[in-house]
Formats: structure tokens, C-alpha cells, sequence
């Protein structure tokens, strides 16, 4: 067992790390503080390939590793949590089901532009009645001639109003599955533009408050029959697959956020003086950095292994909630511990870490709960 | 190579549009000091084109000799043919020492030359004076005497290395700009002029010159003032600099600033200081504001005087600051300046 | 159209300079990364090989190590790389340098040979200049902008006061400035792509035309006499006055140094 990263990896991430540093950083605070999408930072990501860095490279992408990939969002999230989370929802949520569900036509229509950042995507599941009960799904697609006809509503969605290409889950009839009627889900790509498809509210946010999140709305919004992606009614054997990869990616910026609050504190006790000596010098901050650097180092741990498994196994959805159930915890716990060892400016905006413990309070929210994740680890315990 | 037939101190005069360069004077009076301790002359290498009526000039500032290379060839700085012109005067008068200014042009010429004449070369030189190598006598090796010892920062100013050339000639060094000390000019003093055409033949390193653009620039290159008054995000905002501009003023100063006003946008990037802005030297630095990051302490530590106003005591900037007053430079500096106007006016 | 491009590894200086306690230069605690100047060299390259499909090839001297730095070159862009790397080459100066580095470009088919200006460590400047005589070809120092024409380059050479438009027949030597352009990232995947090239490396065997007499710590002219990290000098006084105080006292001190 290696746990040495290879020199390529380092290398990577000295680049998402300068990057950061050098493009992301110096905007964190305002995009947080002016709710604005950071559309120029997306776009000289794009232009370096970041926006497909596990796609391979025939369809456009940079043809890295699930750990790569997991390590630019680590790196983008150490500095702002708000560009972690929109590398993470298109490249998990967008073009990873595209690139395993898509027909070749699909892919080259939408993957090689996605994976070349020419367009950015988005993942439309949740319902305002369909959150962790993703089953309760009430938009409908019904087939008309060579088109499906959408009809309803998505919440939250990452990338709204900003993103290009959506995939959208949708009720495309009802099955009978063990004696019950439920419903099938099926899931489409749609196109920004599409008449029928519109944007309703931006919502106002705790934490990441840069990435654009929208109400999406169809009314009677006609597809090409061909935008159905995968088969028709395995939709929710979709909607699962992808968020096990998008968990990876919400584990990376949550990791991302809990290093960057560490990082930030270290720095602060080491200046900052109480008592005629640093901070950093009472043992109580030393206890607390050092439980606080123990977690990240785990949540890394575990963070690292769910993206070398998806590289190496079929299913890892296991490894996946994993990573990301603890990773978010210790993204809230650490962040909070950082607020407390900087006092009173840990809690005015003008300190990185008071975003920080605002951005990572979704990580435990978003792409399933905490307490979805302690079900589907509890459910492979119990099979 | 028979190291006793190099003989003299020479400089390399620069001259830029027939006009002698500061650097040519100071260098001049370095060598004065090095011909000295070596018990011979100095020697003036005056190159470029219609330039002889400058060499009394040199003579005035210390030079026994000026060598003049005058060719049309040479009348804008080129490359090849200033080199040609230097390393002929090496290979016919055989100098002992060849001293070159470190600016754009010596920094260009002086590798040129020093790799056509198969010697070697210390740039950027601080410190130049006669010694042994090695410094201490060591068991089994010749400890050789007067030497030319060349000693220069490196590593941003970081280190310091003390270098000498003892078995080529000649010792070749190119010299920062305002270190060494000009003499006050000998009216009247003359030298031996000697005339010197080595050919020039154009080949294809005989680079052409298209345009000749000079830039137009008011303000003070902050590498070549005498006093900086820098500001850092202290300041507060870039109105606020009006009160640093106003001390720079009344002092023939100039005014600066840290890396964090430049990434605010508050002043360009030329007037930055540090690692990643210029490093300079100044008699008097005024750090106003400024909290003292290591990056900027690396590229104004070796100011001759800092003078460090900032109100938070804990400040870095203390730890090198000869002078440091803690408090609110709103308060100071105007007062500061008002206070300074009122004693340079009583003592003219 | 065929570029060489010298590049070198050197301490980084941008994250704070590493001091031991007793003020001495921590070396060891510094990451490494490639000198800025040649980064901009590097760049200039890579932009005339997008303009006109050049060939670039990045040299570097030093330990193996070394490798990673055209490893990043690589990433950027650059599609060979050559190691020079020898026991015997250490402990050059600017000259056994610029003597092993023609060595090692006598091997290589070349129209312009592109350096940065100095290295952040060294400062010297020497190295660019030094090579294009021992290869006899025409320089160019402190370019701030290159263009090409025909089988010329047109390059702005700056001065201190001014710039030369600069016309000259390739093969030529041309060394940048850090502040000619703004170079590239690498690419996620031109990272990956680069750790599957073959790297050449080469000896002292490999050398081309070059004594023995002028190479490494031997063939140096220049030696060094004394070495040592500069002690950073010590605070002075420090005060805490009312303002006016402040004033009196600043103004003492100037005159005290006869400031004014």
C-alpha cells in the first residue's frame, strides 16, 4: 500500500494550487460578498481543460484520472468554495453521465463541447417535493412524434440559468415492480434555449453564494426524441450512478474548504498576539490544530481512496458516501474551530474563514444528506 | 596565458548618444582607487562614433589614458561591433582589470567579451577592492596577491559572495549603477588620447536597428532615487498617497509602495518594491504603512536609513527599521512634512 | 521553424525567503520552481509555435532533478526535452555554463535559441550572451517583444531609457524578460502526457566541440573566495510617541545623518 502520491499528481496539483492562488483567491470574497457567478474564472478554466479533466481526451477532455479531477476541486475549494462546487456539478453531474450513458452521437454533440469548457453543465433531479425521496418525482416527459414534451419543475440546481446543458430527470410512465405500480424515471439532456425551458427564481444562500442556483421550469418544453439519455426508465439507476461520482467531487470541496480553514488559522496563531505572546503558543490552539489537522488528513484519506475507486471499480458507492459523509462533517468542524481560534474577526467578513464555515455547511446537504450517506453505508453493512 | 604582461586598470566609458553615462564616471573613480593599491593607471575605453571630443571629460573624473575606438559603425549600441571594439583593446593592451557598468548595455556587452577573450566575469559587482587569494594562505596552494576581490549579492540580495578571477585575464567585472563613488572633477586635467580602429567588417551578427524609441517618462526610476517615501495598504486608500507624495517632495524624494497596493490597484506596477516589485537602495527609505512581509523586506533591507512609520507595534517592519515610530501616520506624516519644509527653508 | 530554449531550475523566492535562525538562507526549506525570466522565454517559444508551428525543444543543466523542470516545460507545451547532467559539470560558473550549454546545442538543429534574461538565484545575466559567442551566432539581451520575419527576427531590446527595434538574420540568441508576456499554465493533462515522453539525457560525452578545460567547477575562471548568506540586519530603535514627538524625533534623526 503506497500513499505517495505520483509525480505527476504532484504536479497537477501544484498547477490547480497556482491556480488557485493566483485567479481564484484574489475573487473569493467578492464573488461571495456580490453573489455574482464567477463567469471569467470559468472561463480560463476552461481554456486549461479544467472543466474535463477525467474526460477522455477524444472527446475533448485532458483524459486525468477520477484523483485528479478530485484534486482540482480540493484545490479550488481551499481558496473559494463557490468555483469548487461548479467544477464538481458539471463535471460529475453533467458531463459523467453523458460520458457513460451517452450514445456516440451524444457525445459529440454535448461531452467534447462540456469537456472543453465551450459549455457548462448542470444536473436537474431535485424537486421542491423531491429532495432525499428523489422517487417523488413529478416532472413528467411524455413522447409526441419524434419529441419528448417536458412538464414541471427542478429546485436548487447548480449552474442554473448559467450552464448550457442540463440533465433532466423526468416521470416517463409506471412500471409494475414487485406487485406495486412506481414510477419510471427516465433522464434527457436539455438545452438552454429550448422553448418551454425557462429559469424561475435565483435562490439566496448561506454559503457558496457566486454559484448561480435556480429554479428550472418546463412547460411544455419539446425535445428531440434523441436527447432521451440511456434507456428509457433507468433514470433513477442514472440519477444514482452519477451522484456517486458527484459525491467524490462534494468530498473534494469539502476537504478543499476544511484544508484552506486550517491553512488560514495556522497562519493567524502564529501572528496573532494575546497576552503578551501568539496564540499558537496556549496549548488549547495547539490541541485543537492538532485534532483539526488529524480529521483533514483522514477525510484526505478517505476523499483519495473513493476517487481511486472509481477509477478501478464499477461501484463505489460505498467508498464514495464515505468520503463524502465525513469529509463534509469535518469541513463544518473544522471550519467552526476556525471561526473560534480567530474570535471576534474569525466572525466579521473580512476573514476567509467566516465564508468558509458558511460554504461548507452545504457540503453536508447537498448531493444527499449526511443522512442519506449513513444509509447507503448502513444498507451495504446490513444487506 | 602570461598573466604579468596584463597590466592597468581599464572602464569601459559607456557613452549613449555621445553623451558619457554616469556610470562611466564612478566607475572611473573605483579604478582610481584600484590603480592605486596596484601602483599603476587608469585607463578610459571611449567607443562609439564622433566621440573623441569626450574623452578631456574622462580625464577630468580620473582617467590617465582613454583608449577611442571611433567608427560609424558604432554609433548606436550594437552588439557585435561593441564587442569587437572591447575585446581588440583587451587583446592589444592586455589590462589586468576590465571594468564594465552593469546596466543594459554592460550586462550585454560584458559576457560578449568576456567569452570572446576567454576570461571570466562577475556581475553586478558592490564591492571591488586588492586582496589575496585564497583570502587566508592555505597548506599546498600559491597564495596569489593583488587580486581584484568582487563581491556581489546574489539570490535577490539574499546571500553575499566575495569572487576573484586568479588565473585568467583580465579580471572582468560589470558594476552596479550608483555604488561606487565618482571624484570631484579635476578641472582642466588631460589625458593621453590614443586612437584605436581595430576594422569593422559587418557580418551576420551585425544586427540592424530599425527604430530607436525613447521613452517618455516623467517619473523617477524608484531603483535610482536617492529617498523613497513608500506607502503600503495602510494608507487607506489611493487619495490618501497625496500626503506621501507631499513628504517625498519637500525631501526631492520619490514615492513607492508594497506589493498589497499594487494588487488594490491603488499605484502601478513599476513604483512596487520587493521580491516580486524592484529591489532598491536608497539613503533614506520611508516605509509608511507597511506591515513588512519578507517579500518586501528582501527588496529595501539594504536602504541605508529606514525610517518605518506604522501604528500596530508588532509590525515586521520594526525588525529592520533603524528608525520606528509607532503611530498614526495620518498624524505624522503631514506634520512630518510641514516640520521638514520649515528646516530645509531655515537652512538656505 | 526549430527553437531552443534554456531554461533552469532555481529556489523559489516568491513564497517568502527561508531564513535559519541565525539569519542564514534556508535552502532546503524552499520548493524549487522554473526561473521566471526563462518561464517568459519559454513562453515566447510556445507562441511562435503556435503562430508558426515551431519546433521547441527545452535544455537545462543541473542535477537530475532538474528533470522536472522541463517536465513542467513540457506540460506547458514544449515537445522535447534534453537534461545535461554530468559530476563533472558541477560547480561551473557563468562561463563552463555557457561552455557545456553550446556543447549540448551543437547537437541540436536550431533557427533561435531563446534564455531568459538571469536567474533569480544567480542574477548574472551572463549565460544568454555568453552562449552566443561560443556558438557565434548574433544576440539580442532583454527582449520585450519578438516577432519574426522571413528568416529574421524583429525584436525590441530594452534599455533603460528607451528600446532599439532590433532586426536580425536567424540563427540567433535571444534572451527574455520576464516582463515580455505572461506565460501559460500547464494543462491537466499535458502534465500527464509529459511523464511519458522520453527525456534525453546527456554527459559530458555528449558534448559537442568543448575542452575539458572549460567545464565545471575546473574550467571556471572565477572562483569563489568567500561565500556567505547575508545576516539580515538587526532592528534599530523603535518608539511610541504622541505625533508631535513622533516628528521631532524623525526629524532629529535626519539630521543626525545629515539627511538634511
Amino acid at each position: 500500500m503506497d500513499f505517495t502520491l505520483s509525480k505527476e499528481h504532484e504536479m497537477a496539483r501544484a498547477l490547480f494550487k497556482e491556480f488557485a492562488e493566483k485567479e481564484v483567491k484574489p475573487l473569493a470574497q467578492e464573488v461571495d460578498e456580490t453573489e455574482v457567478f464567477p463567469r471569467e474564472t470559468v472561463e480560463k478554466m476552461a481554456k486549461l481543460g479544467f472543466l474535463g479533466i477525467p474526460v477522455p481526451k477524444e472527446y475533448g477532455g485532458q483524459g486525468c484520472d477520477p484523483l485528479t479531477y478530485a484534486m482540482c476541486v480540493e484545490e479550488l475549494s481551499k481558496v473559494c468554495g463557490t468555483t469548487g462546487v461548479i467544477v464538481s456539478a458539471h463535471t460529475s453531474l453533467c458531463c459523467d453521465p453523458i460520458m457513460t450513458y451517452g450514445t456516440e452521437e451524444q457525445k459529440q454533440k454535448y461531452l467534447i463541447p462540456l469537456a472543453k469548457g465551450e459549455k457548462l453543465g448542470a444536473f436537474g433531479l431535485t424537486e421542491p417535493g423531491a429532495g432525499t425521496d428523489a422517487q417523488g418525482q413529478q416532472t413528467k416527459a411524455v413522447l409526441d412524434g419524434d419529441e419528448w414534451v417536458l412538464n414541471g419543475s427542478k429546485c436548487f440546481i447548480t449552474n442554473g440559468k448559467e450552464a448550457d446543458v442540463y440533465v433532466i430527470f423526468a416521470i416517463t410512465g409506471t412500471v409494475e415492480k414487485r406487485g406495486r405500480m412506481t414510477k419510471e424515471i427516465s433522464a434527457f439532456i436539455v438545452e438552454k434555449g429550448t422553448p418551454g425551458f425557462t429559469f424561475g427564481t435565483k435562490e439566496k444562500k448561506m454559503g457558496i453564494r457566486g454559484s448561480s442556483t435556480y429554479e428550472l421550469i418546463f412547460t411544455d418544453c419539446r425535445i428531440p426524441k434523441d436527447n432521451l439519455l440511456g434507456q428509457q426508465g433507468k433514470g433513477f439507476g442514472i440519477a444514482m450512478h452519477t451522484l456517486d461520482g458527484g459525491r467524490i467531487g462534494i468530498a473534494s470541496q469539502a476537504l478543499g474548504l476544511a484544508e484552506g480553514a486550517l491553512e488560514t488559522t495556522i497562519q493567524y496563531v502564529k501572528e496573532r498576539k494575546q497576552f503578551g505572546r501568539t496564540i499558537g503558543a496556549f496549548q488549547n490552539t495547539q490541541f485543537q490544530l492538532a485534532d483539526m489537522a488529524t480529521k483533514v488528513q483522514a477525510a484526505q484519506l478517505l476523499v483519495y481512496k473513493a476517487a481511486m475507486a472509481k477509477a478501478t471499480q464499477k461501484v463505489y458507492s460505498v467508498e464514495a458516501a464515505m468520503a463524502k459523509l465525513y469529509a463534509a462533517e469535518v469541513a463544518m468542524e473544522v471550519t467552526t474551530k476556525a471561526v473560534q481560534l480567530h474570535g471576534g474577526y474569525g466572525y466579521i467578513r473580512e476573514y476567509d474563514v467566516e465564508r468558509m464555515m458558511r460554504d461548507a455547511k452545504i457540503t453536508e446537504i447537498y448531493e444527499g444528506t449526511s443522512e442519506v450517506q449513513r444509509m447507503v453505508i448502513s444498507g451495504s453493512l446490513l444487506k | 596565458m602570461n598573466l604579468e604582461e596584463y597590466k592597468g586598470v581599464y572602464v569601459f566609458a559607456q557613452q549613449v548618444d555621445n553623451e558619457i553615462s554616469s556610470i562611466a564616471f564612478e566607475l572611473l573613480g573605483k579604478a582610481k582607487d584600484l590603480a592605486k593599491d596596484l601602483n599603476t593607471e587608469v585607463t578610459a575605453v571611449l567607443v562609439g562614433s564622433g566621440i573623441k571630443g569626450l574623452a578631456d571629460q574622462l580625464a577630468e573624473y580620473g582617467a590617465d589614458k582613454v583608449i577611442v575606438v571611433d567608427d560609424p559603425e558604432l554609433k548606436d549600441y550594437r552588439t557585435e561591433p561593441y564587442a569587437h571594439a572591447l575585446s581588440s583593446v583587451i587583446n592589444k593592451y592586455k589590462p589586468e582589470i576590465m571594468l564594465v557598468g552593469a546596466t543594459a548595455i554592460g550586462r550585454d556587452l560584458g559576457p560578449r567579451v568576456s567569452a570572446r577573450v576567454a576570461t571570466g566575469l562577475t556581475a553586478d559587482c558592490t564591492v571591488l577592492e586588492i586582496g589575496d587569494f585564497p583570502l587566508q594562505a592555505v597548506p599546498g596552494q600559491e597564495q596569489l596577491h593583488n587580486q581584484l576581490l568582487m563581491t556581489r549579492p546574489a539570490f535577490g540580495g539574499n546571500t553575499i559572495a566575495t569572487i576573484a578571477c586568479p588565473y585568467n585575464r583580465p579580471q572582468m567585472a560589470t558594476v552596479r549603477a550608483g555604488v561606487m563613488q565618482k571624484i570631484d572633477p579635476i578641472k582642466g586635467a588631460k589625458a593621453v588620447v590614443e586612437e584605436f580602429n581595430p576594422g569593422f567588417t559587418p557580418d551576420n551578427k551585425y544586427v540592424e536597428i530599425l527604430d530607436i524609441v525613447k521613452a517618455v517618462t516623467e517619473t523617477v526610476d524608484i531603483m535610482d532615487a536617492k529617498i523613497l517615501v513608500s506607502g503600503g495598504r495602510g494608507v487607506g486608500s489611493p487619495e490618501n498617497f497625496k500626503i506621501l507624495e507631499e513628504l517625498a517632495e519637500v525631501l526631492g524624494g520619490t514615492v513607492s509602495c508594497s506589493r498589497a497596493v499594487v494588487d488594490s490597484g491603488w499605484k502601478p506596477k513599476d513604483l512596487q518594491v520587493g521580491q516580486t516589485g524592484k529591489t532598491v537602495r536608497p539613503n533614506v527609505y520611508f516605509a509608511i504603512g507597511i506591515s513588512g512581509a519578507i517579500q518586501h523586506v528582501a527588496g529595501m533591507e539594504e536602504s541605508d536609513i529606514i525610517v518605518a512609520i506604522n501604528k500596530d507595534a508588532d509590525a515586521p517592519i520594526f525588525d529592520v527599521a533603524d528608525y520606528g515610530v509607532v503611530g498614526d501616520l495620518n498624524k505624522i506624516v503631514p506634520k512630518l512634512t510641514a516640520a521638514l519644509k520649515a528646516e530645509i527653508a531655515a537652512a538656505q | 521553424m526549430k527553437i531552443v530554449v534554456c531554461i533552469k531550475q532555481v529556489p523559489d523566492t516568491k513564497g517568502g525567503v527561508k531564513f535559519n535562525p541565525d539569519g542564514t538562507l534556508d535552502r532546503g526549506a524552499m520548493l524549487t520552481i522554473m526561473n521566471p525570466d526563462d518561464k517568459a522565454g519559454l513562453e515566447a517559444a510556445l507562441r511562435l509555435k503556435d503562430q508558426y508551428d515551431a519546433e521547441v525543444t527545452v535544455v537545462t543543466m543541473g542535477l537530475p532533478k532538474a528533470e522536472e523542470v522541463l517536465r513542467e516545460a513540457m506540460a506547458m507545451g514544449a515537445d522535447k526535452g534534453v537534461l545535461v547532467t554530468d559530476r563533472v559539470l558541477g560547480g561551473a560558473d557563468t562561463w563552463a555554463t555557457s561552455t557545456t550549454l553550446a556543447g549540448a546545442i551543437r547537437n541540436l538543429d536550431y533557427d533561435l535559441i531563446i534564455t531568459g534574461r538571469q536567474a533569480i538565484d544567480g542574477d548574472t545575466a551572463q549565460v544568454g550572451p555568453q552562449i552566443s559567442e561560443h556558438l557565434n551566432i548574433p544576440v539580442i539581451s532583454y527582449a520585450q517583444d519578438i516577432k519574426i520575419e522571413g528568416d529574421s527576427v524583429i525584436v525590441e531590446r530594452q534599455y533603460e531609457d528607451r528600446y532599439h527595434v532590433v532586426k536580425a538574420k536567424m540563427p540567433c540568441l535571444i534572451t527574455a524578460l520576464s516582463e515580455l508576456n505572461e506565460p501559460r499554465y500547464m494543462t491537466p493533462g499535458g502534465i500527464f502526457d509529459a511523464y511519458k515522453q522520453e527525456i534525453t539525457v546527456w554527459g559530458r560525452a555528449d558534448l559537442k566541440d568543448v575542452d575539458d578545460a572549460n567545464l565545471g567547477l575546473k574550467g571556471s575562471p572565477t572562483k569563489i573566495a568567500k561565500a556567505s548568506d547575508k545576516v539580515r540586519k538587526g532592528a534599530g530603535e523603535k518608539v511610541t510617541l504622541d505625533p508631535d514627538e513622533s516628528v521631532s524625533y524623525i526629524v532629529d534623526k535626519l539630521k543626525v545623518k545629515h539627511v538634511i
